[in-house]
């Protein structure tokens, strides 16, 4: 149960941050990616934000050996530059620029009830599942091959 | 055109990063929002329920502002049903497949110098400002 209090108080935390430095807002990212237009730098501002106190706080986070409510950090353990995270982010970037919503704020915005949020989130739920499904089946079939490899998720 | 407001920009940022320092120091778990998503449709028990906790919580964030009277404004969203739909798909797939999004990549990642990470975020935003040149500027604009 803490745990659980715990991850929402962090969701929660997220959200407020989200909403409080215009993520939440497409027009507003979209205005950031628009570099031939009206450049609105601000959420270059959310990410010098984020990252001062995340980088501060994971170096802190690094000296624990354990996370107060589990029984490990899950670090992410890969640093290779591979081709599925080249044409992943190259996928995630079109969409993001499309409409100018990515994951987080995308699920925030379910709390509007807009129609187009909903479509959109069910289709980014059906573009994930997809690709584990697909996955998986691949992974099936190299274990066949007995080259079984282990993979370690960003996040 | 929207306005440029450096301060709640920064304070937001650092709400994100301190939300995703506390979910490493607590949970010993990355605030990846694609990831924590993905998990929740394959995972179950403790694994599932921490997911679906953080997820409740960023959707009670503009709920409960707006209880105290934060004005909260519907986004705005493009006209086509089709390409919300197709843009959803595409980040759905491209960020598993690219193992993170804004959050995973673009402030855990980085704030962790992860060459990988990096290398991500460089090519996300490298791309969605070609696709909005091209939406905004491309067709007889």
């Amino acid at each position: 149960m803490p745990l659980l209090l715990a991850s929402f108080l962090c969701g929660l935390i997220f959200g407020f941050g989200l909403l409080i430095s215009g993520m939440t807002d497409p027009m507003k990212v979209l205005g950031f990616l628009d570099i031939l237009g009206r450049w609105d730098p601000t959420l270059g501002f959310v990410m010098i934000g984020a990252l001062a106190v995340s980088s501060i706080g994971f170096a802190l986070a690094r000296r624990r050996r354990a996370p107060l409510l589990a029984s490990q950090s899950l670090w992410p353990t890969r640093a290779d530059i591979d081709a599925p995270l080249v044409a992943g982010s190259i996928l995630f970037g079109a969409g993001w620029g499309l409409v100018g919503l990515c994951p987080g704020p995308a699920l925030e915005n379910l709390a509007s009830l807009s129609p187009r949020v909903i479509v959109f989130v069910i289709a980014m739920s059906v573009g994930m599942i997809l690709h584990d499904a697909w996955q998986r089946r691949a992974r099936a079939s190299r274990e066949i091959d007995q080259t079984a490899a282990v993979t370690a998720s960003d996040g | 055109m929207t306005a440029f407001d450096p301060f709640s920009a920064l304070l937001g940022g650092a709400l994100i990063g301190l939300a995703s320092v506390l979910l490493m120091l607590l949970l010993g778990r990355i605030a990846g929002i694609s990831g924590i998503l993905a998990g929740c449709f394959y995972l179950s028990g403790t694994d599932k329920g921490w997911r679906l906790a953080f997820l409740a919580g960023l959707v009670a964030a503009p709920l409960i502002a707006s209880a105290a009277g934060y004005p909260i404004l519907s986004p705005q969203m493009p006209a086509s049903w089709i390409i919300a739909a197709a843009a959803g798909l595409l980040v759905g797939f491209g960020t598993r497949l690219g193992g993170g999004c804004t959050s995973g990549h673009g402030v855990c990642g980085v704030a962790r110098l992860s060459p990988r990470s990096i290398a991500a975020t460089i090519i996300f935003m490298f791309t969605a400002m070609i696709v909005v040149a091209i939406m905004r500027h491309g067709f007889g604009g």
